[in-house]
């Protein structure tokens, strides 16, 4: 009976423990296309997917834990260093593409003993 | 905050605060005159020899014994004297790298853009000061992104060379990941403790029982980032690409700042979020919250097993100092596993000394490297006939880093090994011992190929006398330091027991 009632609350009302399961599944998704993508840039969507795990983490924390607006703006700095993070990996990429004409992480191996 | 406690609270950061205003006149500086490229040099040695007189001159500043009353944004720095240490190594590290910069061939093409290398140096270097004095998690996370951003560029600052642009890519995807792993794991002690800052965690840490899972998650997510940064095995593999593809000034200055800022860092959030007191004897009384010791020990003895066995058989001088630069974040993550003054006073010796022959032993490297071209080690085959100071400086700074007598290295292996011995951690003792026995062979296989080996060429090579008077200046104190220590010791004490 009762786990039919912390189902149905966890159905209906919106709390804590949505966010953090979203933020966990997005960090792991980060951490998978990581490890699994051949393209450069498909990794760098998995770095920033591990950036925006950690937002949606300090945003609820702050809101429901009434940790004021130290979530919030840790968030915000997050955020421009994702921005200032993708614009330099961008620029690498651009690089790589202009010197071994492919962005492809496997073929990339000039160094290696 | 009123202005006036504005102004009052930058007393604290003068050195952060020449290092930003330098970097500004760089930038100016190299879009009024972009052709003026030595120049930049004199400035940025100018500000850095500004920010330097300025921290020592900290060193005799009264700091308060509780930063917790400290108003604005100083509430986010720790002033103590372990932290102005490290700040004056990286700034040492810097006026080096700068002078290094001056001797490089490789970056002769690079040198229209000049005033982007020095900019970001000195972008690096603001990072770094402020990773090293970090009393709250978010400016850790943002001076460490400072560092990394501006190290990924620099990394493949040689845009048209493959190696280079291969390892700024490796650089920035294993960055990215630990820094994003670090950050999550902030996120989850945000959660658990509401705070950002040492202090009132460690008060928190205190009074209350924390779930203790998952906050052991969190704690290790945040030692990835600085384990990244101090390339501490799990997260080493960055290091011997990054180490052989980026400028080998670059290399350097990675191997010993990074390094020393990620050892600062780790220093601190030890000491002031898990450390409830100090006994009498120097030994740290820790919170049991977190298991440091145990992490410590091992990932010290994987981090110079591993460096040291992976360096045997490297056949290019860069790539071999990389896993020695491993294998030596080892012998300094077993000084920090003592978790002790003694052991914070060893790490404050063999960090000093690992500042002067590490960066002699890659001056060297880029000297050989103009004539040769190649880091090579068969290219080193005669090369101790062909420049016999240069040679003979090298010789110093491998037989330093190996840790014997009559060099400085032996002295912060000693010290190591004291207070390890003090600790009764005999086998990490003893690991450390063998490992050293380990890293003879590749150092002295270097100074084999270089004075028992013939090479092909025969013509003598005579150094410019502003590199020898550079490679003086590094060799000199690693003779002297190993010969008379006391001062050195001396100053570890002051630094360290306040």
């Amino acid at each position: 009976m009762t786990d039919m009632s912390t189902l149905s609350t966890f159905l209906t009302h919106i709390g804590l423990g949505h966010f953090l399961f979203i933020s966990g599944m997005l960090f792991s998704l980060g951490i998978y296309g990581v490890v699994t993508r051949k393209n450069a840039v498909m990794v760098l969507m998995g770095i920033e997917l591990i950036l925006n795990s950690a937002n949606i983490n300090f945003v609820a924390f702050a809101r429901y834990g009434n940790y004021g607006f130290h979530g919030q703006l840790a968030a915000l700095f997050v955020i421009i260093l994702a921005a200032a993070e993708s614009a330099i990996a961008l620029a690498i990429v651009l690089n790589i593409y202009k010197t071994f004409n492919n962005v492809n992480v496997d073929e990339i191996d000039k160094l290696r003993e | 905050m009123n202005s006036l406690n504005f102004f009052n609270n930058l007393g604290y950061a003068w050195p952060e605060t020449i290092i930003t205003l330098f970097l500004a006149i760089l930038v100016i500086y190299n879009l009024v005159y972009p052709q003026a490229r030595r120049a930049l040099g004199i400035i940025s040695l100018l500000g850095i020899a500004l920010a330097l007189g300025f921290t020592i001159q900290q060193m005799w500043t009264q700091f308060p014994t509780d930063p917790s009353w400290l108003s604005g944004f100083t509430r986010m720095l720790i002033p103590d004297k372990i932290g102005i240490f490290f700040k004056v190594i990286i700034l040492i590290a810097t006026a080096y790298v700068v002078l290094f910069t001056e001797f490089s061939e490789e970056l002769r093409g690079t040198f229209d853009r000049a005033g982007e290398y020095y900019a970001l140096i000195f972008g690096m270097l603001l990072g770094m000061m402020f990773m090293i004095s970090a009393n709250n998690f978010i400016l850790l996370y943002v001076s460490l992104e400072l560092v990394s951003y501006s190290s990924y560029v620099l990394a493949g600052f040689m845009k048209t060379s493959e190696r280079s642009s291969e390892a700024s890519m490796k650089y920035i995807i294993y960055g990215g990941v630990a820094s994003g792993i670090m950050l999550f794991g902030i996120s989850l002690m945000f959660g658990m403790t509401g705070t950002f800052y040492y202090f009132d965690i460690s008060r928190l840490l205190m009074m209350i029982n924390i779930n203790s899972v998952l906050f052991l998650i969190s704690g290790i997510m945040i030692f990835t980032g600085i384990g990244y940064k101090i390339s501490s095995v799990p997260f080493h593999f960055w290091t011997p690409d990054v180490y052989e593809g980026a400028p080998t000034t670059i290399t350097a200055y990675l191997s010993v700042a990074s390094k020393a800022a990620g050892f600062a860092a780790l220093i601190h959030l030890v000491r002031n979020c898990f450390v409830g007191a100090v006994a009498t004897d120097g030994y740290w009384v820790m919170l049991s919250h977190f298991y440091w010791k145990e992490l410590l020990v091992y990932l010290a003895i994987l981090t110079m097993t591993v460096g040291n066995l992976t360096a045997l058989w490297q056949d290019n001088l860069k790539r071999m100092l990389a896993y020695s630069s491993i294998a030596h974040a080892g012998y300094l993550l077993a000084a920090m596993s003592v978790l002790s003054n003694q052991g914070l006073i060893a790490m404050v010796v063999y960090f000093s000394v690992y500042l002067l022959m590490n960066l002699g032993a890659f001056f060297i490297v880029i000297l050989i490297q103009n004539k040769t071209g190649s880091e090579n080690i068969d290219d080193y085959n005669g090369l101790g006939t062909r420049m016999p100071f240069l040679g003979a400086c090298l010789g110093i700074f491998l037989v330093s880093l190996t840790g014997l007598p009559p060099t400085a290295g032996f002295i912060g292996k000693l010290y190591l090994f004291l207070a390890l011995v003090d600790a009764k951690m005999i086998i990490l003792a003893i690991i450390a011992l063998l490992n050293s026995v380990i890293s003879l062979y590749y150092y002295i296989r270097v100074l084999r190929h270089m004075y028992l080996t013939k090479g092909n060429n025969e013509s003598p090579i005579t150094p410019s006398f502003g590199s020898v008077l550079i490679a003086l200046s590094l060799a000199v104190p690693v003779l002297l330091f190993g010969i008379y220590f006391t001062p050195l010791i001396e100053w570890a004490k002051t630094v360290v027991l306040r």
